[in-house]
């Protein structure tokens, strides 16, 4: 579990998050309430979309930030590995 | 008595796939607490899912929105998405490879170990458990509240005495209690984690299905989409809430009301034009006074409601989510996993399975503010709007069956996992290697847990009228409070375990404190609108920071295991 250097895939997701994070709080239109499609009001509209791109980033967070030295760690031998039951 | 029959169909089948995880159980206790690892992508974000959705879900949101309005969803959905996924990728992920690699069955085993504290555990055990009781009683509480609006009418004779005339002969709670409970504990007792895994699953998919059922139900009753965005109540001219609509029941259809009902009065808001606003949906705050008749003395009573949520209190509420990072049982079902890859799906996925649950019902909530009178209990919204504008008693059981599965899909698991705590964590701890056999082990476990769901009952039947939004949100605080420990466990080298100890009683202590000044469980803000687990998340994080600075770091060794 090295860390040496802080990965660029790793940077953006932190990036892409931190960008989520501030528009999570769409202060915006907070006391608008036009209906989008004629049912929708915008205030959770905005947050539904908000919730497809959360799916998105855990996608580039898998593709670009996956902790593949996590698996190796957990499937080596481990001396203590049988000290728990 | 059709709705009665459905759900008891539904729970009988639920009893059907015990029995059936029950064959494929391989007899050993890991089998038991964390199905020897064998936990695939989509039976993981079933059970994950599944977990994380409880009554607080479905009846908790509807009911918040009813109060508050859409600014529900970003108040704790939204946010869920980026936090939960954050912390199944940055923490689930992590704590599956230590305990996968270490042999941990609990959180506790992983915190002794990391910290090299037995006193660790002695602490952290009764304070998890105090903080998953509550989560348990919004599960019975919640599914009481559901029960009795859809079963109104059925013994009209037996049960004489609801808790609003209009449910008269309706299944009372104690008895919903009684057998949501029962039914829990028999498949638990069966299957172990394996059987909570495929119960989850079952569960989780039919409360989204139903529930996007009876969102369409909803929809045609309320006259079509559009129709529906127009019925929420409004402000009119002179200051008042009004209802333009009522649901008449004999025609099955939407009427206007002719002049429109008045059913409050503005007192204060934060935007002077309030005039044709329709307050839930939108975030703007605004204080209204409510009248409510006592359903059995007939006495006319004033409450104050404040609908919109200050934007100070929307931003602090990032905190709550949190708490997953804490949770004892999702721990436990992170470690059923059979591979960090397994975790893939869930990360994507749960973020869309969260708004496909809780878009429907948040709206359902701010429509329902047109139609339901203002001073009905918001765990029985829900069920009340079923009720009113399904009618269909066949389709009515199968919805609230999928309300009964939300709940009951989180219940299992948080019994699965006192009893293996309690199990692995005190029991076993300090006994000796084979002082005890596999099938005394499974058997200690399934003794704790008939005790905790016992205890649940009664702490349940006591507290029967709380709010399950804001009861679930205080247990969510305490766990969220807890977070840094986590945190810093995974990430920081330096933490120390007088650290943790620091962060864990400043927690405790911090929340305790706020509980008992909400009057244990209430809806509180602290200062400008600040909620309380941000105000305990960052005492705790000083105290944890601070102590670990000013003590001796933790061994060469004890690091070597976590961060080589």
């Amino acid at each position: 579990m090295k860390n040496s250097s802080y990965p660029f895939g790793k940077r953006i997701t932190w990036v892409l998050f931190f960008v989520l994070f501030f528009l999570h709080q769409d202060f915006w239109w907070w006391d608008e309430s036009t209906l989008v499609l004629g049912f929708l009001p915008i205030g959770l509209a905005f947050h539904a979309l908000f919730s497809i791109a959360c799916a998105f980033l855990g996608w580039v967070a898998i593709k670009f930030a996956w902790p593949h030295h996590l698996e190796q760690f957990a499937e080596e031998n481990f001396s203590e590995g049988s000290e728990k039951r | 008595m059709t709705t009665l029959i459905v759900i008891i169909f539904y729970l009988c089948l639920l009893l059907g796939l015990g029995f059936f995880s029950s064959r494929s159980f391989r007899g050993t206790s890991k089998d038991y607490f964390v199905a020897s690892h064998s936990i695939g992508p989509f039976l993981l974000l079933m059970s994950v899912f599944g977990t994380t959705m409880t009554a607080f879900a479905l009846v908790g949101s509807t009911g918040k929105s009813f109060e508050r309005g859409i600014g529900t969803y970003g108040l704790m959905a939204s946010i869920s998405g980026l936090v939960h996924a954050g912390i199944f990728f940055l923490v689930g992920i992590r704590l599956w490879a230590f305990g996968k690699k270490h042999g941990y069955i609990t959180q506790i085993q992983f915190f002794r170990s990391r910290f090299d504290s037995d006193g660790l555990g002695y602490l952290l055990f009764p304070i998890l458990v105090l903080l998953v009781v509550p989560y348990l009683l919004i599960g019975i509480i919640g599914a009481g509240k559901t029960i009795e609006p859809v079963t109104a009418g059925a013994f009209t004779e037996i049960f004489t005495n609801p808790s609003a005339p209009q449910w008269l002969g309706g299944i009372p709670s104690w008895l919903t209690g009684l057998v949501v409970s029962l039914v829990v504990l028999t498949y638990v007792f069966m299957g172990g984690s394996r059987g909570a895994a495929y119960a989850n699953t079952f569960q989780t998919i039919v409360f989204m299905v139903m529930g996007l059922v009876a969102f369409v139900y909803i929809i045609n009753g309320l006259g079509g989409l559009e129709q529906a965005g127009k019925v929420p109540a409004r402000i009119n001219d002179n200051g008042m809430l009004v209802q333009d609509y009522n649901f008449d029941m004999k025609l099955g259809e939407l009427q206007k009301n002719d002049p429109p009902k008045p059913i409050g009065k503005v007192l204060n808001s934060t935007i002077s034009d309030l005039s044709n606003k329709q307050p839930h949906l939108s975030r703007t705050p605004v204080l209204i006074e409510f009248k409510k008749k006592n359903p059995k003395t007939g006495e006319i009573s004033v409450f104050e409601r404040e609908l919109g949520i200050p934007f100070i209190t929307f931003v602090s509420y990032f905190f709550i989510p949190l708490s997953v990072g804490m949770f004892p049982h999702l721990f436990q079902h992170w470690l059923t996993a059979k591979s960090a890859k397994a975790f893939r799906l869930t990360v994507i996925a749960h973020p869309l399975c969260i708004m496909v649950v809780w878009v429907p019902c948040v709206l359902v909530g701010a429509w329902a503010s047109g139609v339901l009178p203002p001073g009905i209990p918001p765990p029985a919204v829900l069920s009340a709007m079923l009720k009113l504008l399904v009618g269909d008693p066949v389709l009515t059981g199968l919805l609230t069956a999928g309300v009964l599965a939300a709940i009951m899909s989180s219940l299992d698991s948080q019994f699965l996992c006192l009893g293996t705590m309690f199990t692995n964590d005190i029991v076993l701890h300090r006994a000796k290697t084979r002082k005890y056999s596999d099938k005394q082990i499974i058997m200690i476990a399934r003794t704790f847990i008939v005790l905790i769901v016992t205890l649940t009952y009664v702490l349940a039947m006591w507290a029967k009228d709380a709010n399950v939004f804001d009861l679930a949100i205080w247990c969510f605080s305490g766990f969220s409070a807890l977070f840094p420990v986590v945190f810093a466990a995974l990430y920081w080298k330096r933490a120390t375990k007088q650290g943790v100890v620091a962060s864990i009683v400043s927690a405790l202590l911090s929340w305790l404190y706020f509980f008992h000044l909400s009057g244990y469980g209430g809806e509180m803000v602290v200062g400008p609108g600040i909620i309380p687990a941000a105000v305990c998340f960052m005492v705790a994080t000083i105290a944890l920071i601070g102590v670990s600075l000013l003590t001796k770091p933790p061994s060469e060794e004890t690091l070597k295991k976590f961060f080589s």
